[in-house]
């Protein structure tokens, strides 16, 4: 029973995470922007901006000259975050590659890192004024989603372990349509039901900044207006009635 | 002018200083709604429509699948507060609704109200709200406190731009018949006369003949502002505020010497004789394109080669970013020269080429700094390299003034701040916001002052020269302590006097 709801759960949540993306990145996609208005100065060429962007997502360029707190927590978080992510990646792969075996060390501290990067920015919106002032209850939910999934991680790690054979025999077998039983462990409950909240949440909310970031015009745009006629298609239209 | 003798008081001035959070302190900063006419002008409904919720929310709907920088923008946002002391009404007035985010999410709540599945289910969890009559005032409000300067997209990890959201809730005003009348009357005058003035051909040709009779009683030298030449080389497209305000004309008369020395064949168009287009400001891809159609034709009548532009910071924004677009193709111009060309690249390829001549002493009585303008400046480029719009400017002054200081690092090239009077916001009943918003800027080259004796400021758009001479002596200013660029330029050029032929 409890085999079966968590099977279909999760079967549920990536559908609606990789529909639910996919359709967020298409309408982004198919929005045109009808003028150029690249954040100046800014890269001339195509591989300028591709860099501009790398820095963006790798380094958070802008959030670094904006304000040294929110980058800090928000930067560890996001790295930390992303080093988890591909920890986890062996309960998914069998046999697990040399590669994830190396990273496993690193993902045990990159747990710390991406609770206390968390924790900074969740602080920031009850200490800093203005933060508090902007900020709305999904804020703080999401927050506590991303928390909740990083405490029950490290519980199961450091308090009480979990069968992770029986684990990783779980979604191995969800990978092949061939339902195995999940561990009846509360901790591991909990993780798993938050995650599979995060994953439908995604798609429906301000965590598609991670597609917006790619297609923000003032970060993804050319600067070469004077040299590439930029015309978008609804705008193309107007020019009928242009004698010259 | 202001001096501060105690050392120990130049260190208490911080243009980025925080205010402590005021709400609702600039909620009665309106300005004056267009009538009627205005609004027919430009192509809108006359007054409040009755069923303005609907339009308003249809209009949203038409406008997100048009911009993907309002969908990506609205969606994006995740409230890190990275932008929320970045902009100036901001630090001038504590009002927590002139915070970036904030100010988006005047639109965002109503966007994800009635776009988005969390906005439908979970109202109160998403910040979403209905569109009420509450809302659309502050819409009205605070979508008129927003200069669309563009500092907070710098700061911005998404590089989320205030701007596109404020043009977007300014369309949307205007299509339910809520005009700003400061903006609309503006563009009335440039559909109907051709410049923001309302200057007719005939004012414009004897202003520009009086001014010829100026320079030559000043400086001896037969100087022309030359009007619709037929077969000019060179198009002038200049703010109209360069033909009558002070210190925008010292600008023009600086332009009009440079291209003297040059021996350049040019002209002005009374057909397009400005260089603003406040149709950016209203976000009306429609008015600035019409607008921008009268250069194009301007161009064609007269048969021109090449076009420059005079200072103005919107007005090379649209000309830089948009004219291609808007009224593009140029490929009846010369291909050797950008289209269109900043009058400061202009000069300084001259001066690069050693054509121009200087006498730099004519400006020591001068302690300057520069003013970024903030369209220019993270809008916009000057020459081949980025950056060129805060170096060409800079290059020049060093040319022709011995006595250069920069403001501190953090307020000026891409991150300096606005006059405080950019956007459509440069009318009197809007002058207690312009006085605030100009503080972190006044405060800057306050420091300069006392650091380094700064006398003066320069600057390249015709909008923050007007608004710096109104502001200035709050600031403890002269008000003629701003300059044009190409003032600068005109006092130290050395023109030869022609010989006598007799």
């Amino acid at each position: 029973m409890l085999t079966t709801i968590y099977a279909c759960l999760f079967y549920v949540a990536t559908v609606v995470l990789v529909v639910g993306f996919a359709n967020r990145i298409r309408q982004f996609a198919m929005t045109p922007a009808p003028l150029k208005i690249p954040t100046m100065p800014a890269p001339t060429t195509k591989t300028g901006v591709a860099f501009r962007l790398f820095r963006e997502v790798a380094f958070f360029e802008s959030l670094f000259k904006s304000n040294k707190w929110i980058w800090v927590f928000g930067w560890v978080f996001h790295m930390a975050l992303a080093v988890v992510l591909i920890r986890h990646l062996r309960y998914f792969v069998h046999p697990v590659p040399e590669v994830l075996a190396f990273v496993q060390p690193f993902g045990v501290l990159a747990a710390f890192a991406m609770v206390a990067g968390l924790a900074g920015l969740w602080a920031r919106r009850f200490v800093v004024e203005r933060v508090r002032y902007i900020s709305r209850p999904s804020d703080h939910l999401m927050l506590a989603l991303l928390m909740g999934i990083g405490l029950s991680g490290m519980m199961m790690k450091f308090v009480a372990h979990t069968d992770i054979v029986a684990v990783k025999a779980f979604f191995l077998g969800l990978m092949r349509f061939s339902i195995q039983p999940i561990p009846a462990d509360p901790i591991l409950l909990v993780h798993l039901t938050l995650v599979a909240v995060l994953m439908i949440v995604f798609p429906f909310s301000k965590l598609v900044h991670s597609a917006g970031v790619f297609f923000s015009p003032t970060r993804n745009q050319v600067d070469n207006s004077r040299e590439v006629r930029h015309l978008a298609p609804w705008a193309a239209k107007l020019e009928a009635d242009r004698a010259r | 002018m202001y001096v501060t003798t105690d050392p120990s008081e130049a260190k208490q001035i911080d243009p980025l200083e925080m205010p402590t959070l005021c709400p609702g302190a600039m909620a009665a900063s309106n300005p004056w709604v267009a009538g009627p006419d205005h609004q027919a002008s430009c192509g809108f409904p006359g007054e409040l429509v009755d069923n303005w919720q609907e339009k308003a929310i249809e209009k949203m709907g038409e406008l997100l699948g048009k911009y993907r920088s309002l969908k990506v923008y609205l969606d994006s946002c995740v409230k890190c507060g990275a932008c929320t002391d970045k902009c100036h009404y901001f630090l001038g007035t504590g009002d927590p609704k002139n915070m970036p985010v904030a100010r988006q999410d005047l639109l965002r709540k109503v966007y994800r109200r009635y776009f988005t599945l969390a906005g439908k289910w979970f109202p109160s969890l998403v910040g979403a709200e209905d569109l009420t009559e509450e809302v659309l005032n502050d819409w009205y409000t605070y979508f008129h406190q927003c200069s669309q300067c563009r500092r907070c997209s710098v700061f911005c990890p998404y590089g989320i731009d205030t701007a596109e959201i404020s043009m977007a809730g300014r369309e949307i005003l205007d299509h339910i018949g809520k005009g700003q009348k400061y903006c609309n009357e503006i563009i009335g005058k440039v559909h109907t006369i051709g410049n923001n003035l309302g200057l007719r051909p005939n004012a414009l040709r004897s202003t520009l003949e009086g001014l010829e009779e100026d320079i030559e009683d000043d400086i001896g030298v037969p100087v022309k502002l030359p009007l619709d030449v037929k077969g000019a080389d060179i198009l002038l497209v200049t703010p109209s505020a360069d033909f009558f305000a002070e210190p925008h004309i010292d600008g023009l008369i600086g332009y009009a010497k440079v291209f003297h020395a040059a021996g350049a064949s040019w002209t002005i168009s009374s057909f397009a004789s400005e260089a603003a287009n406040f149709g950016m400001f209203i976000g009306s891809y429609e008015n600035m394109r019409q607008i921008s159609l009268r250069i194009r034709q301007a161009a064609l009548d007269l048969g021109v080669k090449r076009i420059v532009f005079g200072e103005c910071g919107h007005a090379w924004r649209v000309a830089y970013s948009f004219l291609n677009t808007l009224a593009g193709p140029f490929d009846f111009l010369d291909p050797r020269y950008p289209v269109p060309q900043h009058i400061c690249e202009y000069t300084w390829d001259l001066i690069e080429q050693g054509k121009l001549q200087f006498d730099k002493s004519k400006n020591d009585h001068i302690k300057l700094t520069f003013h970024d303008s903030c369209n220019v400046a993270r809008a916009t480029r000057m020459g081949d390299m980025p950056g060129g719009q805060f170096e060409i400017p800079r290059n020049i002054l060093k040319t022709v003034c011995n006595h250069y200081f920069d403001m501190p690092a953090d307020t000026i090239k891409e991150a300096t701040f606005c006059c405080g009077g950019g956007g459509g916001l440069l009318t009197d009943e809007l002058m207690d916001l312009r006085k605030k918003g100009s503080s972190p800027r006044m405060k800057a080259l306050q420091t300069v002052q006392q650091e380094h004796g700064v006398t003066h400021m320069a600057a390249i758009c015709a909008i923050c020269k007007t608004q710096f001479s109104k502001v200035m002596p709050d600031y403890g200013f002269e008000r003629d302590s701003i300059l044009s660029v190409h003032q600068l330029v005109s006092n130290a050029i050395i023109l030869e006097a022609p010989h006598d032929e007799e």
